[in-house]
């Protein structure tokens, strides 16, 4: 795809976006609300913890570290979370709108990709003064800035959750090519997402079992990494070890969906006219 | 010369399950399903020339819109081969892509929230056109179908027909040499019917693109179409031309007369099939080949103040003789169940 064929789709998604800016705007705010829960509740377990005279530490957290853990996987969120993207692609191909796909030379990834980053760039411009208020406000919590070496490895990770959501996500999507409805197999997964991603609680807190197996898994890398690499939970080899598996992931997921749409395409029905 | 469309035994067949009704077996079709296996194109075999405006006629399900998106490389068939200007369709090479276009009536391919002229710009991209070239296509498309004003409207708030005429400006941005049109005029009134009619007669003429058009309504075949293509339950049954139908399937005439008081029902019944008798006027159904034989005993009988014969309507022969083929060869073969 050129290059104008690619800022064009950014442009017209960006003012797509910008048409209902109010619902928009007020979604994106509402996101911040969980903030004000998490903080009560982790100040109650560590409380709690204090009066019981044991060790006021969670699987390796303390009170303020947990704070700025759930603060920075929410960053991790607002670059790995796809809203809508698998069940938008599953939808598609129930309604034939895929066949825009097929019939123009435009490839479908590309073209849904592009789409994404102009949503991410808006939502981005609307949550950049609220997320800069939070970290603010929530400032007390964090160890403070971490040296420039993790800075700029925190950023890379935040780029790479954001493909590893995208090629996961829209290869989840591909599946509506076998099965027509989707919304359960895709419940099961954000559920999974939710508890294994690091995104409900650090992922050490899982027992060691299972933590073992979820180290395994891609669905760190959405929320957990890149709030440890910040809190300088992994450093070292073991750091670059972490990197280059999940560039493995995207690589792996980006295949996987090309592979799924073109044998999926092949069985297609071109539902609808 | 080539020809821009050549299809050699070309066939789809769908696997469709067979949801039961009731909640019993809709949870027993959870551990054994149900397929029927539908044969939605049966080994077709169509040539067509650059420059010709065809038309696929036939009842729902018959396989027009099915053929149209095997040729778009929508759907990958199921066994035969199909060459659109040399190119395998469902290869979807973007050679091809850049060569055709694509409407479906029922379809919408534009940005639903906005105007339809940033549909267009990014049609400009995808298709790779240069800016002069492009906006020019756009002005002259749009002029010609009166929509200039209309551009910056959001595609949401138009009507139906203008709706209609900004997918067709789409569709031809990228002066495609083959158009396949499904249904474009369905739903639309009368008058934005007709507008889209003259506006694809005009462009056709113009530009001597390859057309493939379905539609239900005979009037869109009558005013654009020479070649038409009926298909029935997946085979093509009829090609050739509109006045060919008539004469292969039209084994009638109507006569239709203004009589006086001294006909009696009884009396036109002895006639023909007598098709309604309002006195004065009635009219009569009679086999072709005994028109001149009634039309003389309706003149010797006198008492008779008008009088014509015509071929029944386009649409009754072609719904009388689809009807006919359905009867004598039941559903049950449509679908075989495996």
């Amino acid at each position: 795809m050129s290059p104008a064929a690619a800022w064009t789709i950014i442009r017209i998604s960006i003012a797509e976006r910008l048409i209902y800016r109010g619902d928009f705007a007020l979604g994106t705010l509402m996101r911040f609300l969980p903030i004000v829960t998490q903080v009560f509740l982790w100040a109650a377990v560590f409380s709690a913890l204090d009066a019981a005279g044991r060790p006021a530490e969670v699987a390796g957290f303390s009170y303020r570290e947990m704070i700025a853990y759930y603060l920075l996987t929410m960053v991790a969120r607002a670059f790995s979370s796809m809203p809508g993207l698998a069940s938008g692609i599953a939808r598609d191909i129930r309604s034939g709108a895929v066949n825009k796909y097929l019939i123009q030379p435009v490839d479908m990834l590309h073209y849904l990709l592009l789409h994404r980053i102009a949503h991410k760039l808006v939502y981005y411009s609307v949550a950049l003064g609220p997320f800069a208020l939070v970290f603010l406000l929530c400032r007390g919590f964090f160890p403070g800035w971490p040296d420039p070496e993790t800075l700029c490895v925190f950023a890379a990770s935040l780029v790479m959750a954001f493909l590893l959501g995208f090629f996961l996500e829209s290869a989840l999507g591909m599946i509506g090519f076998w099965f027509l409805e989707v919304s359960s197999l895709l419940f099961v997964y954000m559920l999974f997402a939710f508890f294994f991603s690091g995104h409900m609680f650090p992922i050490d807190m899982l027992p060691a079992g299972v933590a073992t197996v979820v180290r395994l898994l891609p669905l760190q890398y959405l929320a957990y990494f890149p709030a440890a690499v910040f809190l300088g939970k992994v450093s070292g080899p073991e750091l670059w070890q972490s990197l280059a598996v999940e560039a493995a992931w995207i690589v792996f997921f980006a295949f996987a969906g090309r592979i799924a749409f073109r044998r999926g395409v092949r069985r297609y029905g071109g539902y609808g006219g | 010369m080539t020809a821009a469309i050549e299809i050699k035994g070309l066939t789809k067949s769908f696997r469709v399950y067979q949801k039961p009704e009731g909640l019993l077996a809709s949870v027993a079709g959870l551990f054994r399903r149900r397929y029927r296996h539908v044969e939605a194109v049966r080994g077709i075999n169509l040539t067509v020339t650059p420059g010709e405006f065809v038309a696929f006629l036939g009842p729902n399900g018959a396989g027009k819109t099915t053929t149209l998106k095997l040729l778009s490389g929508v759907l990958t068939p199921t066994s035969g081969e199909a060459r659109v200007l040399g190119h395998v369709p469902w290869r979807r090479e973007n050679r091809y892509r850049r060569r055709f276009a694509l409407v479906m009536g029922q379809k919408n391919q534009l940005w639903w929230d906005l105007p339809a002229a940033e549909s267009f710009r990014l049609h400009q991209h995808i298709y790779s056109l240069p800016r002069t070239e492009f906006e020019r296509t756009r002005d002259d498309l749009a002029e010609m179908l009166s929509v200039t004003h209309l551009l910056q409207q959001p595609v949401r708030e138009l009507s139906l027909g203008e709706r209609m005429k900004m997918e067709l400006i789409a569709a031809l941005l990228h002066s495609p040499e083959v158009l396949f049109l499904d249904e474009p005029t369905i739903g639309l009134d009368v008058v934005a019917q007709h507008n889209i009619r003259a506006f694809l007669r005009d462009y056709q003429q113009r530009r001597g693109v390859t057309i493939v058009l379905t539609s239900h309504y005979m009037i869109d075949v009558a005013a654009l179409c020479h070649r038409v293509v009926m298909m029935g339950r997946g085979r093509i049954v009829y090609d050739g031309s509109l006045d060919g139908i008539v004469e292969r399937f039209g084994g009638h005439k109507v006569i239709s007369l203004h009589v006086n008081g001294a006909w009696s029902p009884e009396l036109l019944s002895g006639l023909g099939e007598l098709l309604s008798f309002e006195p004065p006027r009635a009219r009569l159904r009679v086999a072709r080949g005994d028109v001149p034989a009634v039309l003389q005993r309706i003149l010797a009988a006198g008492q008779v103040l008008d009088l014509s014969v015509e071929d029944p309507p386009l649409e009754e022969i072609v719904a009388a003789w689809f009807a006919a083929e359905r009867s004598d060869d039941g559903p049950s073969r449509r679908g075989e169940e495996v």
